[in-house]
């Protein structure tokens, strides 16, 4: 009888040994979230998540810019030997509001660009300019060295356009 | 777009020389290209390019508007005529008369921008009045 009693003893001493083994025979869980992290570091779109591991269900956490890298980090996760399931809590980053719309360009009205332009040639004899609908055209003759300048003052009066019918001597 | 890609040797220029305030805009077939130009050196290498993309400035799709800013009421500038003098007048235009003149690669002091074409300037000689801004450049 106390022989049978030892052999249970020992039966079941060798069951709590098993079953304690198959407890931790799996990864633990610290090394399951340090292998996770890594993984999520080695791509710039996720390397700023935060995850943790508890009982092999991964948890991810933090703001990604859009629903692609939400996603990838999730896959990341899954496929880390040790995670059983995959808790998202990531949060994707609303998109930027748009660029303002460029200011349409500010072209000077007719009689105001007319003044300014009889300003700009008066150092060019030879040269006429005319004004229309903000377009200014010059005509007559120039040199090649003094048509730059020309060219500088009058495009800086904020013309529609510059058409350039002047012979160039 | 096609014409920033024409005019894109211009405007990565423009980047990369400090020009500030830099506005690249198309409109109606025509780029507009607007800013101020760190110094003088940076602007003639604009028109240098312009030139040298679109030559004698034939094709009328650009208005390169790139001045040298900076020039602030009570600083110095300096008179970047080809080689005369500058006129000083009574007033903002040509039709106005003439009080006086600035040598060339003289240093004006600017009392104030009257616009973007004429600056009121007083030279060290006690002239005062009006001169045309394309001709004068922060010293």
């Amino acid at each position: 009888m106390k022989k049978n009693w030892l052999k249970n003893l020992a039966i079941l001493g060798t069951a709590v040994i098993i079953s304690l083994s198959i407890a931790s025979c799996g990864p633990k869980d610290a090394d399951v979230q340090s292998a996770a992290a890594t993984a999520l570091a080695g791509d710039p779109t996720t390397s700023a998540l935060q995850v943790s591991v508890k009982d092999g269900v991964a948890t991810i956490s933090g703001e990604c810019k859009d629903d692609a890298c939400k996603v990838s980090s999730e896959n990341v996760v899954k496929g880390i030997k040790g995670v059983k399931s995959v808790v998202n809590n990531v949060t994707v980053a609303p998109p930027p509001p748009p660029l303002p719309p460029a200011a349409p360009v500010t072209i000077s009205p007719d009689d105001n660009l007319s003044k300014m332009v009889t300003d700009a040639i008066k150092d060019n004899a030879g040269v006429v300019a005319s004004v229309k609908d903000g377009v200014v055209t010059l005509t007559g003759e120039i040199k090649r060295a003094d048509l730059p300048k020309l060219m500088q003052k009058v495009q800086s009066l904020k013309p529609k356009k510059v058409e350039n019918k002047l012979t160039i001597k | 777009m096609a014409l920033q890609d024409k005019y894109k040797e211009l405007i990565d220029t423009a980047n990369s020389s400090g020009v500030s305030n830099l506005q690249v805009r198309e409109q109606d077939g025509v780029l507009y290209v607007d800013g101020d130009a760190p110094n003088g050196g940076a602007k003639d290498s604009l028109w240098n390019i312009y030139n040298k993309i679109d030559p004698d400035f034939r094709a009328g799709d650009l208005v390169l508007n790139v001045n040298v800013g900076g020039a602030v009421d009570g600083g110095k500038l300096k008179v970047v005529t080809e080689s005369s003098n500058l006129n000083i007048r009574k007033g903002p235009g040509t039709d106005q008369p003439i009080v006086g003149k600035a040598g060339h690669n003289e240093i004006v002091t600017l009392v104030n921008k009257t616009s973007d074409q004429w600056y009121l300037i007083r030279t060290d000689g006690g002239a005062e009045g009006y001169a045309y801004a394309q001709y004068l450049q922060p010293a």
